[in-house]
């Protein structure tokens, strides 16, 4: 498959959901509207594409920037042995994201180790938890304004 | 005074026999395990210092070996193992996680296991060699030898 193949007719398909695209070390990347994560994911899982594994999820938090975080999806085809990059940007005032427990289920704990560390909230997820941090941990560590120094002891600490 | 000669005698038999009957319960969480393993089994074998015997369970152990990096969210469990354990016991920190937190200066790791229970021996290094694990063993024998020893029937002076 002709790698700007893709892009364009994603262009032409979603037209104005799309804000961006480009080439980075050989991948393809997509800047999308978040609210139209699911019709592009869905699309792109269905063939001919076939991006039917969704290699990892994860979240980039540009403090001083707006809008402050990203989301990034990476996507992979096996019949087509292709990679592809999906980028949300979100505001720190809408935390919130389509979630693609739907599509695929290994979302479900990539989405809660992004909620866990970012505090980005999943629409439709089944069981939005903490999965690393135990109950009763305040705050989003993996944030780039949370305190370096701070710790939570679960039990109190000897001296 | 004649009756200390013989406490002390007794005190010292005491601490000759327990240094060499080490029952140890490793509580194995990192990398370091592998180099636990390389010290218990033949290659260097810390059976030839009397500690051979691995209790996998604490209630029936002497020695706790905490193996590798404990994070806040596992710290309730090591207490609770650490509690577990009847007297008299030692606590060994294995590696430089145990010890300080080594490289995870972080919010999910323990500074040190010595924030949530008294550590006897600091074995440092990141993994330690198994060479060094067997110099804190003997350090460790040292000080049980020396410490004054507890048992059932001594007249508690408080």
């Amino acid at each position: 498959m002709e790698k700007k193949k893709i892009l364009e007719e994603l262009k032409q398909r979603f037209q104005d959901k799309i804000k961006e695209t480009s080439v980075q070390f050989g991948d393809e990347v997509l800047v999308i509207d978040k609210d139209s994560l699911l019709d592009i994911v869905n699309f792109l899982k269905a063939e001919p594409y076939a991006y039917t594994m969704l290699l990892d999820l994860t979240c980039v938090d540009d403090l001083g920037e707006e809008p402050r975080f990203e989301m990034a999806y990476h996507l992979y085809s096996l019949s087509n042995k292709h990679r592809l990059r999906i980028k949300a940007q979100l505001s720190e005032k809408d935390l919130s994201i389509d979630s693609l427990t739907s599509v695929w289920k290994n979302a479900n704990w990539l989405e809660r180790e992004v909620f866990d560390m970012f505090g980005v909230f999943f629409k439709g997820h089944p069981n939005l938890s903490r999965i690393f941090m135990y109950d009763g941990f305040e705050g989003y560590p993996l944030r780039k304004d949370y305190p370096l120094r701070r710790r939570q002891p679960r039990i109190p600490l000897r001296e | 005074m004649e009756g200390s000669f013989i406490t002390t005698k007794f005190n010292y038999i005491l601490g000759w026999a327990r240094k060499y009957s080490l029952f140890h319960y490793p509580f194995v969480t990192a990398c370091c395990g592998m180099e636990y393993m390389s010290a218990a089994c033949a290659h260097f074998d810390i059976d030839r210092f009397g500690a051979g015997w691995t209790r996998f369970s604490p209630r029936q152990s002497d020695m706790l070996l905490v193996v590798g990096t404990i994070t806040q969210k596992l710290a309730p469990v090591l207490r609770t193992v650490y509690e577990q354990m009847t007297e008299p016991k030692w606590v060994v920190a294995f590696g430089t996680c145990a010890v300080s937190g080594g490289i995870y200066d972080n919010y999910a790791v323990v500074q040190g296991i010595d924030q949530i229970i008294p550590v006897d021996i600091y074995i440092p290094g990141c993994p330690p060699r198994p060479e060094t694990v067997l110099n804190g063993l003997i350090k460790l024998q040292e000080k049980i030898q020396k410490q004054q020893q507890e048992w059932r029937w001594k007249r508690r002076r408080y």
